[in-house]
């Protein structure tokens, strides 16, 4: 079956879809292990039970979470060579290896160590047992790093040489591949920004049951550790996105000028709060500017000349032919908007609470609260909001929860369309990286498939995640105060049930 | 022997290492059906691998990517030439891992015996659909001068291809019955242990049939030798599981898993995926391989991290090692 389509159409909608939908569990996954990690290792250093069971609720979350990034991602290691197979022909000597060495260093880790952590509460002594989660944690930076730095290939391609005879793109410099200042800020990047989405996570799941007064003791602790997390991942995330902005404006101008809308060169040039025009002609009929703002977020320096779209369009045909080497404008404008704007609107509710629930040696006497109590909203030095407001705030808090997951996808978006037409910016074609043998009709057949399931798992996924969050943290049993001093369990009672079981 | 050479023995043993553990967790997932007698020895089955077949899985995630990174040109003409055969693979392994993960977290009946069915075909169908792809491997498909695939999906449903899907699952099914026998207690132990020899008889029937088949078309000395280890293993471990050796039983349906995917790639060298088209146009070791600097590169990191890999799934497994019966298992969901 063939469709009236380019070849590359259906294949970057798989991508597109699979790939979005497996970045919603990443950044959880990476926040959630280590925050995890964090309150597992209060517990054991405190001997706290509000830590351990703070550790139980929020272990139990991140693993209904990471189930569904677990299996989404056996899909990415694939995909490549199913729907984009002159694209691993052309670069697999380069972009294979940081996949392999994920899977190497990285995947094995985390699942291994995962099986140990969940199944392991009466097998491991305490101490190893948190060592496993922090393995877990440890896998997934790892795992974050080497792909990105494969992602950072492909935006800036660095360390390689393309050998004529062999027809592809060939590794010269590893070391270049994984250092280069790309994959250096899109980490730095991508990491906050998972804790930011972690961390919005904690506080919406908080919020939730402080606003019914239920489980305080716990929630008020998650509150703050997640409260904290958004507000130093949040200012992290705008350091490390004006970083690699800054890159990208070096690298990429096209994708920077689409994002701003930015039709022609300007010195100094505006930074686009909002424009509205005609792609084909290739202006904005409305447009509201914050003058300089763009030189200076491009390059440090308030009047420096940003190059334009149709500027780079034409350098791009002179210098790789005829074409047009314009992305998605309005995608890409608007997926710029949609992920700062989010993730900033998460950060500040952070920044928010952080104040109102500030520590008790900075209120005064009659609004300080017991640790059984839910927090007062402290707006001023004496000043509490009053019921109506507290309860809106509240519910802004849990709103947050989706807010960087809306970040993130749009950032991905706007990254991957704004590099287009490229696959490979500046070598390899989108519509000469797919499969050349495979038809039109497999490739929808397989993107319905994947698309189906994952819109049941993600029903199935959000539901039971929902049991979780309302049941609340769980009571603590004799065996988990009595953990293990040996390894295997300790041999007392032989019929003794396991402290977990699926 | 250059990197290239290498490369393509560390391939199968990343194969080895994913068919001898997933082997007998998928072997697991379809006894569920074969051997479990009510819901909670199905509970006890599942639980028997619960903490490891994550770390199982992840060889699979590891041929693939090393293949991408050492043999682009294989991974890029097996994945793209295999396409449906491997988009239902996928689909299983994502529906069985979140089965796994998901069918203990809500106590209603309905839900726990819809993952399990879930458990079992997602199991079954990759066990019989890799045996499928690796027969073609072996057999040669079509292959142009481009190194694209050019047959279509019922070139790759023969009656060989067939035969191997079904030794596959007989084998990881064999497999299976005998890891249980080895950990678990009870009656339930007892039942896995008569079934092995039944499982076990049909599977050295079947495999007989397609090793000498596979020996009589692309064999060579090297081969044979796999074949009769192959086969003497599963002999013996039929032996050891009716004198009650359960140990034994086990290393020896493992070694008979080595042995049989040791056997397909002894076939195969030089070449990774001959063309049935014309040899001149089959995927080489040579012509498919990376460049030596890639290759290098990877062969570091793979000699650091597989010794420590092993190491420590091997301690997973000694940590794990206590048998398990019905009543280890509380009754609230988790």
């Amino acid at each position: 079956m063939e469709l009236a389509l380019a070849p590359e159409t259906l294949a970057r909608w798989q991508f597109g879809i699979t790939t979005v939908y497996h970045f919603l569990f990443v950044p959880l996954t990476i926040s959630l292990a280590a925050l995890t990690a964090g309150l597992q290792t209060a517990w054991v250093r405190t001997e706290k039970e509000k830590y351990l069971r703070a550790t139980k609720f929020w272990g139990k979350l991140f693993l209904i979470n990471i189930a569904m990034g677990v299996v989404t991602g056996i899909v990415q290691e694939f995909q490549f060579g199913m729907n984009w197979s002159d694209y691993s022909r052309f670069v697999g000597d380069i972009f294979g290896a940081p996949l392999a060495f994920e899977a190497l260093l990285a995947f094995f880790f985390e699942s291994t160590f995962i099986g140990l952590w969940i199944f392991g509460w009466d097998k491991l002594p305490k101490k190893l047992h948190l060592a496993c989660i922090w393995m877990v944690s440890l896998g997934t930076f790892l795992s974050a790093y080497f792909i990105l730095a494969a992602n950072s290939w492909m935006q800036h391609p660095v360390g390689y040489r393309i050998n004529e005879s062999r027809g592809r793109a060939e590794l010269t410099d590893f070391w270049a591949v994984l250092t280069q200042n790309t994959a250096l800020s899109q980490a730095f990047h991508t990491l906050s920004a998972s804790f930011l989405t972690g961390g919005a996570f904690m506080v919406g799941i908080a919020a939730f049951h402080l606003l019914r007064k239920k489980h305080v003791r716990v929630m008020k602790t998650s509150l703050r550790l997640g409260l904290v997390t958004v507000v130093v991942a949040g200012l992290l995330t705008a350091v490390s996105g004006d970083v690699l902005g800054k890159v990208m404006f070096k690298q990429q101008p096209m994708k920077m000028a689409a994002a701003e809308a930015l039709w022609d060169g300007q010195s100094p040039a505006p930074f686009s709060v909002f424009a509205y025009g005609d792609v084909e002609k290739g202006h904005n009929s409305v447009a509201v500017e914050i003058p300089g703002l763009l030189s200076f977020l491009a390059d440090d320096n308030f009047s420096s000349y940003v190059p334009g779209i149709n500027d780079v369009n034409k350098a791009e045909q002179e210098k790789y032919g005829p074409g047009d080497y314009r992305p998605n404008i309005p995608v890409t404008f608007w997926g710029f908007r949609w992920m700062i704007g989010f993730g900033m609107t998460s950060f500040a509710l952070g920044l928010a609470g952080l104040w109102f629930t500030r520590k008790k040696f900075l209120l005064p006497q009659h609004l300080r609260v017991g640790e059984d109590e839910v927090p007062h909203l402290v707006l001023f030095r004496n000043k509490a909001l009053g019921p109506t407001l507290t309860t809106w705030y509240w519910r802004a808090a849990i709103l947050t929860l989706g807010f960087p997951l809306l970040a993130n996808s749009w950032g991905w978006i706007f990254t991957e369309m704004g590099r287009q037409p490229w696959v490979v910016y500046g070598v390899l074609r989108t519509g000469d990286a797919v499969s050349p043998g495979v038809s039109q009709g497999e490739v929808l057949t397989s993107m319905l498939t994947f698309t189906a399931l994952y819109a049941i798992l993600a029903v199935v996924e959000v539901k039971l995640l929902v049991k979780y969050v309302k049941a609340g943290p769980p009571e603590l049993t004799e065996a988990d105060l009595n953990p293990p001093t040996k390894i295997g369990g300790d041999s007392r009672d032989a019929d003794k049930p396991m402290a977990f079981s699926y | 022997m250059e990197l290239h050479d290498v490369w393509f023995v560390l391939i199968a043993v990343l194969w080895t290492g994913y068919f001898f553990l997933e082997g007998f967790d998928f072997g697991v997932g379809v006894l569920t059906r074969l051997l479990a007698r009510n819901r909670s020895e199905k509970r006890v089955l599942i639980n028997t691998i619960g903490p490891v077949w994550d770390g199982n899985e992840v060889w699979l995630l590891t041929a693939g990517g090393a293949t991408f990174a050492a043999f682009p040109e294989w991974y890029a003409t097996l994945f793209s030439g295999f396409y449906l055969p491997l988009l239902v693979i996928l689909v299983c392994l994502i529906v069985r891992g979140v089965a796994f993960e998901y069918r203990a977290k809500r106590p209603e009946e309905r839900w726990q015996r819809n993952w399990e069915t879930a458990i079992f075909w997602a199991s079954l169908l990759p066990a019989f659909l890799w045996g499928v792809a690796f027969a073609n491997i072996v057999r040669g498909v079509k292959i142009d001068s481009d190194l694209e695939y050019v047959g279509n999906l019922w070139d790759l449903l023969n009656p060989y291809a067939l035969l191997g899907g079904v030794v596959t699952l007989a084998l990881f099914t064999f497999h299976g019955t005998v890891f249980v026998g080895l950990k678990t207690v009870g009656e339930i132990r007892e039942r896995a242990r008569r079934l092995a020899l039944r499982v076990g008889a049909a599977t050295a029937v079947l495999a007989l049939v397609f090793l000498l088949w596979t020996q009589a078309d692309k064999g060579d000395t090297g081969s044979l030798v796999a074949l009769v280890v192959a086969v003497a293993a599963l002999v013996t471990a039929l032996g050891a599981a009716r004198v009650g050796r359960e140990g034994w039983a086990f290393a020896l349906s493992g070694v008979t898993v080595v042995a049989v995917v040791a056997m397909f790639f002894l076939t195969l060298f030089p070449n990774v995926m001959p063309s049935s088209l014309d040899p001149d146009w089959s995927l080489t070791v040579t012509n498919s391989s990376s460049s030596p600097y890639t290759l290098k590169i990877m062969t570091w990191c793979a000699g650091i991290a597989t010794p420590l890999v092993l190491l420590y799934q091997g301690w997973t497994y000694w940590v794990f090692r206590k048998r398990i019966g019905t009543h280890h298992l509380a009754d609230a969901a988790h």
